[in-house]
């Protein structure tokens, strides 16, 4: 049995690697960590600062008040193309299901922030990594109709790999939709931000990750339109170190800070604080 | 270079000249076999023309000689002054905009601009803007707002240029902004897809309250190869990507994506310009007259209903 657990099937990259049980092991220092303090240090290791992948349900858990989420999300993903690549769509998108535990690559809620009445929308990887197609774009539009509604601000987390070519040119519209509604949020000066995490690339760069009022980045990383191969490909150069990491982005201006995960909430709470109509009376 | 769909029909095109050749220089009246081979030529064009994959579409999308947003300014509008650069970095040819006059209507145009030949595609990197392009087209947006004029598009890249600089200057960032600051224009915005509309590169200046699209242009979030080589590991599969991707223009059509189809000649666009240039003119003025009406903020909430109603997903 310990054997095999050794030889378990491979991880996707920038998931801690697992040794049996009680330990992990950092893909970027090989520090061996245990598991629960790599869980009280939400996936950052405590030797090298790496920041690895965190579920969408922790990052939940992390940044809304206690007991304050409720569910907003829960739409279903149709085939509107009949798409049919190695296999079809609809196939792919159980076997997604299957692996997520959700409808599609998206959860959000109402929920309060450090007591700031808020929507909180965060892309979950595990699902097709992280790409938007109409259902991430619909709930994310209707989370930001509704906090417009309801005067919230609006949080979304975002780590994709860009819209979902299964749905083509509907992924695409979903760009323009995104972007459209946060229009609804600004007529009421209602802050947005914007939080990215490893990886964002493609249209959901170019939509409403952003354009919000305030943009933080986790540490190390890759933001960004092309991806990395695309780009190399195009240029047929090796790429400089660091390009398109967080760090890279605040150096050219496209981000406000490169928050520490372990710190993000609490800057988060500060930002919305500072921002939102409704809190001057909401101290901590 | 005739494309691959198209050699039947040109060969027969040069037997029917070779014959008319010979029979004028030698006085043999071959009429009858002339038009026998005419009804076949005839026959064959609307079998080849009426039956085209997708991915034949997207070949003649890319077709030399079809209008360039340029000849299609400068056939159907008058006046043009053409603007140019960003005001803060540079100028990219890869995006061409200004002032001009259609049917008399003082417009604001955009679009993105391919070469017409290898040195003129060097220069306007093959229609795949950089920053600075978007932030023209943004520059041009707060014109026509400004002014209260009418803005149009022209789409034709393969897409926003994925290379170190465009990512240094933020080229999502000014995507994202570009598609924002074209929705909330407070004048009537009309984007017509001419031949290639690759990705977010082509929706950064594609926001209209009415979207056209020419018969053979495609739209998507990818490109065939692009899509073939990630999802079948092989570009060369492109054909298959192109039918799965459902870009062409009738495909759109039926999703909503656009409002309405431009029709070309047969044989596309490039085979007869002047006819092409005068159905766009006539489907912008359409455009424009059903738009008359509208005042600045319908125009707006116009814009945002129609893209806000794009998607397909089960409750």
């Amino acid at each position: 049995m310990a054997l095999e657990r050794l030889f378990r099937r491979r991880r996707a990259q920038g998931e801690a690697r697992d040794i049996p049980e009680l330990w992990a092991k950092c893909p970027k220092c090989d520090a061996q960590i245990y598991k629960k303090d790599l869980e009280t240090n939400l996936h950052v290791c405590p030797k090298c600062g790496h920041h690895m992948r965190l579920s969408a349900d922790r990052r939940i858990e992390m940044l809304a008040d206690e007991g304050s989420f409720e569910q907003i999300t829960g739409l279903k993903p149709a085939d509107p193309l009949g798409f049919v690549d190695t296999e079809p769509y609809p196939k792919r998108l159980e076997r997604y299901q299957r692996e997520a535990q959700r409808p599609d690559a998206i959860v959000g809620g109402r929920c309060t922030i450090g007591g700031v009445p808020s929507v909180l929308l965060v892309m979950d990887y595990a699902f097709a990594g992280g790409s938007m197609g109409s259902v991430v774009g619909e709930e994310i539009t209707r989370g930001i109709e509704l906090a417009a509604q309801e005067n919230r601000a609006v949080v979304i987390v975002s780590v994709s790999g860009g819209a979902r070519m299964q749905e083509a040119a509907l992924s695409l519209m979903q760009m323009a939709k995104t972007t459209l509604a946060l229009d609804r949020l600004w007529a009421r000066r209602l802050p947005y931000v914007s939080i990215l995490t490893d990886p964002t690339t493609g249209g959901v760069t170019a939509s409403f990750a952003a354009i919000a009022d305030v943009i933080l980045a986790e540490p190390g990383a890759l933001i960004g339109f092309a991806g990395p191969r695309v780009i190399k490909q195009t240029i047929r150069q090796d790429l400089p170190e660091g390009f398109q990491r967080s760090e890279f982005l605040l150096k050219h201006g496209m981000v406000d800070q490169v928050v520490d995960r372990r710190q993000l909430n609490e800057t988060l709470v500060k930002v919305l604080k500072l921002l939102h109509p409704r809190t001057v009376n909401h101290g901590r | 270079m005739p494309l691959e769909f198209e050699k039947p029909i040109e060969e027969l095109e040069a037997k029917i000249a070779e014959l008319e050749g010979f029979a004028s220089s030698s006085g043999v009246d071959l009429s009858g076999e002339l038009q026998v081979l005419r009804d076949r030529l005839a026959q064959l064009k609307a079998d080849t023309f009426s039956n085209l994959s997708r991915w034949e579409r997207v070949q003649l999308a890319r077709a030399p000689g079809r209008p360039t947003t340029l000849d299609v300014i400068g056939g159907i509008m008058t006046e043009f002054v053409e603007l140019s650069g960003d005001r803060t970095f540079g100028e990219d040819a890869a995006v061409v905009g200004g002032l001009a006059y259609l049917e008399g209507t003082s417009v604001v145009v955009v679009g993105h601009q391919k070469g017409r030949d290898t040195k003129e595609n060097i220069k306007r990197n093959f229609a795949m803007p950089h920053p600075e392009g978007y932030r023209k087209a943004i520059r041009l947006m707060d014109l026509a707002d400004r002014f209260g004029r009418p803005f149009i598009t022209f789409i034709d890249t393969p897409g926003a240029y994925p290379g170190i600089s465009a990512e240094e200057r933020g080229q999502a960032w000014v995507i994202a902004q570009s598609i924002q600051r074209m929705a909330r224009l407070r004048v009537p915005a009309i984007a017509v897809i001419l031949g290639e509309g690759g990705s977010g590169g082509a929706l950064a200046i594609g926001v209209g309250n009415r979207v056209l699209i020419l018969e053979n242009a495609w739209y998507s979030v990818i490109s065939p190869e692009s899509c073939a080589a990630i999802l079948w590991r092989d570009a060369r599969e492109a054909a298959k990507a192109a039918e799965a991707l459902k870009l062409s223009a009738p495909d759109l059509l039926s999703l909503g994506i656009v409002d309405k189809i431009i029709p070309e000649p047969d044989g596309g666009a490039h085979r007869n310009p002047q006819t092409s240039l005068q159905n766009i003119k006539k489907a912008l003025l359409e455009a424009l007259a059903e738009l008359k009406h509208l005042g600045p903020e319908e125009l707006f909430e116009d814009r945002y209903r129609r893209f806000r109603g794009l998607g397909r997903y089960q409750s």
